[in-house]
C-alpha cells in the first residue's frame, strides 16, 4: 500500500518523461517505463549489500573449516574461496540475468528487469558486456578510494584526478535522458520498470452507493481524467485521513455539508465522474484533467 | 447510460483469461516452461494476444488506471517471455564453443594484430631502456612481482629462480590465484577500452615493458633461452589471452571514436556484444594459463619440453581461432 501512495505522488510528467514505445509484433505498444536513476541505485545497492553478506558468511564457513581441519585444508580452502570471490563478482550479474527474470535479486525488489533496446530478446553476450563494464564503473573509482586509504606512494592529487575520472563512468547514467550505464550503452540493453502488479478489485461496484448522492452537471464537470485517476489511487489504499482531505476539499468546492462516510461520498463521486468521463472517451474526447476545457 | 455497463463487462468477462495467463507467466519464471502442461503451453500465446487486445480496448475505454497498468505489465511480461527464445544451456555452451568464440576471435583480427604489435613495442623499449639504463628495471617491474630478481641478484639465484618448483604442495592455489588474477587484470583491460582505448594501449604497452625489463635482466646473465622456455609454457597461452582482451578493448575504444555509418551509439552496441563473447573465451584461455603456470611450469624443468608444450599451446589456439571453417548452415 505504502508503495502505491508513493507512485501516486509521482508527477505524471515524469512518468511520461520515462516512457518508450515498444510496439509487439501485434500491433499494440506496451509503453514501457524506464527504470530511474534512484531506482537503479537501490538495486545496486541491495546487490552489493548481497554479495558482501555472501561473502562475509563464505568466509566464516572457510575459516571454520580451516579450524575444524586443524589446518590441513588450507589449500582446498583457499583455492575454493578465491573461485568463489572471482565468479561472485563476476558471474553473479551475469548468471541472474540470463535467467527468465533478466534481473538479479536486487532488480527484483525494486521492481526492474533488463531488456534489449531494440525490443528483441535480451541475449547471452549482450548481458555480459553489460556486466564486464562494471569492472571501469564500480570497481575502478573504488580502486582509487583503495590507493587512497592504502597510501600507496601514489599523490592525492594524482588519486583525486583518476578519481575523478573514473566517477565520470559511474555517473554517467544521470547524464543521458534513458539512464544508460556505459554497459547499457556497449549492450545495447535498457532497465525498465517491471513491477508485478496485482488486480484487486473493480471500484464500480454498485448501485447502493451511488444512489445516495446525486451530483449536478457543474459538479460533475469539475474534474478531469487526471484527477479521477488521483481518487481511484486514494480510494484504494483506502486511507482514512487522506481520505477525509480529499472529501472535505470536494465538498468545500461543490457546497456540500457533512456526509456519512467519507468513503461512501468519495466512491459515490468516482463511479459518477467516471461513468461520465469514460462516456466522453468514447465520443473521442479525453479530458486530460480539470484545466482541459 | 449503458455504455459503462459494457466496460464493466471488459473486467468481467476477461479477468479470468489475465489471471490465468498472469499464473502461467509467473510458474514459468519461477520454474521453467517445461513446468507447463501440453495445455497450458498451447493456452500461453492466445491467451497473451487476447491481454493484448484487452489492453488496446482498456486503454481506449477505461478509465480505471489499476486495470490499464496491470494489463500493461501483464502484457510486457507475457511479451518478454515469449519472444524471449531460449535454448538451453548446454546447446548454448556448445554453440558457444564451436562457433561463437572463434567467430569473435576473428573478428577481431586487426585489433589483435594491432594489440599484439603495441606488446612488442612494449618489449623491445623495456628490453633497450633497462639493458641501456639497468635503473630503469624498477620502474617497469613493481617490487613484489620482483621479489629479489633484479639486477642486484647473482645469476645463480636468477637461475634457481627459473626452475625452482620445490614447495609442490602449493601449487594449486598458486594456479588460482594467478588465474583469478590475470582474469581481472584481462577484464579490466577490457573495460577500460571504453574510454578510447588510450588505458588498455598503455595496460598493453606496459605488460610489454615488464616482459622486456625481465628479458634484460636474464639475457644480461646468458639465461635468456632459459627464460624463454619459462614464459612461453604459460606465456603463449596468457600473452595471448591478455592481446585478445586489449583488442577487445581497443575495437570498442574505436567504434566509439569513430562510429562509421552508424550512430555511435549503435556501433557501441554491435561491437560490445562482439567483444563481450570474445571476452569470456579470454577467461578460459586464462583457466588454462593458469593451470599451465600453476602446475605444468613448477613440474617441469626440461627447457626444451617447456618450449614443446608452450608452442603446442600456441598452435592449437591458432587452429582452434583461425582455421577456415565450413560455413554455418552451408
Amino acid at each position: 500500500m505504502a508503495r502505491r501512495a508513493k507512485k501516486a505522488a509521482l508527477a505524471p510528467r515524469d512518468e511520461a518523461a520515462m516512457r518508450r514505445r515498444l510496439v509487439t509484433p501485434e500491433g499494440v505498444d506496451l509503453g514501457l517505463t524506464l527504470a530511474t536513476a534512484g531506482q537503479r541505485m537501490t538495486a545496486f545497492m541491495l546487490d552489493a549489500m548481497l554479495m558482501i553478506a555472501v561473502l562475509v558468511v563464505f568466509t566464516l564457513v572457510a575459516l571454520l573449516g580451516l579450524w575444524a581441519t586443524e589446518g590441513h585444508g588450507l589449500e582446498v580452502l583457499a583455492i575454493t574461496w578465491l573461485l568463489g570471490f572471482f565468479l561472485l563478482r563476476n558471474f553473479y550479474f551475469i548468471l541472474m540475468e540470463m535467467g527468465p527474470r533478466a534481473a538479479t535479486f536486487g532488480k527484483r525488489i525494486a521492481g526492474l528487469r533488463v531488456v534489449a533496446r531494440d525490443g528483441g530478446r535480451l541475449t547471452a553476450d549482450a548481458v555480459i558486456a553489460r556486466n564486464l563494464m562494471r569492472e571501469i564503473e564500480v570497481y575502478l573509482p573504488l580502486s582509487f578510494l583503495g590507493f587512497e586509504a592504502a597510501g600507496d606512494g601514489v599523490d592525492t592529487a594524482t588519486t583525486l584526478l583518476g578519481l575523478g575520472w573514473a566517477c565520470l563512468f559511474l555517473f554517467f547514467p544521470l547524464f543521458n535522458r534513458d539512464r544508460l550505464r556505459i554497459g547499457d550503452l556497449l549492450a545495447g540493453t535498457w532497465v525498465i520498470n517491471a513491477p508485478k502488479r496485482s488486480l484487486t478489485f473493480d471500484l464500480m461496484r454498485g448501485e447502493a452507493t451511488g444512489a445516495t448522492y446525486q451530483f449536478t452537471e457543474e459538479q460533475l464537470d469539475a474534474y478531469g481524467i487526471y484527477e479521477l485517476q488521483t481518487l481511484e489511487q486514494v480510494l484504494r489504499a483506502g486511507n482514512d485521513d487522506s481520505m477525509a482531505a480529499v472529501a472535505s476539499t470536494i465538498r468545500d468546492k461543490f457546497g456540500i455539508g457533512e456526509v456519512d462516510s467519507n468513503e461512501g461520498f468519495l466512491t459515490a463521486y468516482y463511479e459518477a465522474l467516471r461513468k461520465r468521463l469514460e462516456r466522453k472517451l468514447l465520443f473521442g474526447r479525453r479530458r486530460a484533467d480539470k484545466h482541459d476545457r | 447510460m449503458n455504455a459503462p455497463a459494457q466496460f464493466r463487462g471488459l473486467r468481467a468477462e476477461r479477468e479470468e483469461e489475465w489471471r490465468r495467463l498472469d499464473a502461467l507467466v509467473s510458474l514459468c519464471e519461477r520454474k521453467s516452461p517445461r513446468a507447463l502442461s501440453d495445455d497450458d503451453l498451447m493456452a500461453l500465446p492466445v491467451l497473451y494476444r487476447s491481454a493484448l487486445s484487452s489492453l488496446s480496448v482498456a486503454r481506449e475505454t477505461s478509465l480505471d488506471l489499476e486495470l490499464v497498468t496491470y494489463l500493461e505489465h501483464l502484457c510486457a511480461r507475457a511479451y518478454f517471455f515469449l519472444y524471449g527464445v531460449r535454448t538451453s544451456p548446454g546447446a548454448r555452451l556448445r554453440q558457444f564453443f564451436v562457433h561463437d568464440w572463434p567467430a569473435a576471435v576473428r573478428g577481431l583480427g586487426r585489433e589483435t594484430l594491432i594489440a599484439l604489435a603495441l606488446m612488442l613495442v612494449g618489449t623491445i623499449a623495456g628490453y633497450l631502456l633497462v639493458s641501456a639504463q639497468p635503473e630503469y628495471f624498477n620502474a617497469f617491474v613493481p617490487g613484489d612481482l620482483a621479489s629479489g630478481r633484479d639486477f642486484s641478484a647473482s645469476r645463480e639465484k636468477l637461475r634457481e629462480s627459473l626452475y625452482s618448483g620445490a614447495d609442490q604442495d602449493g601449487l594449486a592455489f598458486f594456479a588460482t590465484y594467478l588465474f583469478t588474477h590475470n582474469a581481472q587484470v584481462a577484464i579490466f583491460c577490457f573495460a577500460l577500452g571504453f574510454a578510447f582505448g588510450v588505458p588498455t594501449t598503455l595496460l598493453l604497452v606496459y605488460t610489454g615493458a615488464m616482459l622486456g625489463a625481465f628479458l634484460a635482466l636474464y639475457g644480461g646473465h646468458g639465461l635468456g633461452p632459459q627464460l624463454g622456455g619459462w614464459l612461453i609454457i604459460h606465456g603463449s597461452t596468457e600473452l595471448f589471452a591478455i592481446a585478445l582482451a586489449g583488442a577487445a578493448g581497443l575495437r570498442i575504444g574505436w567504434s566509439v571514436v569513430f562510429p562509421g555509418a552508424a550512430s555511435r551509439l549503435a556501433a557501441a552496441s554491435m561491437v560490445g556484444r562482439g567483444a563481450a563473447t570474445a571476452m569470456v573465451g579470454v577467461v578460459f584461455m586464462l583457466i588454462a594459463a593458469g593451470l599451465l603456470e600453476g602446475f605444468a611450469r613448477q613440474l617441469i624443468r626440461e627447457d626444451a619440453v617447456r618450449y614443446a608444450i608452450g608452442l603446442t599451446m600456441l598452435l592449437l589456439w591458432l587452429v582452434y581461432f583461425y582455421a577456415p571453417r565450413r560455413p554455418r548452415n552451408g
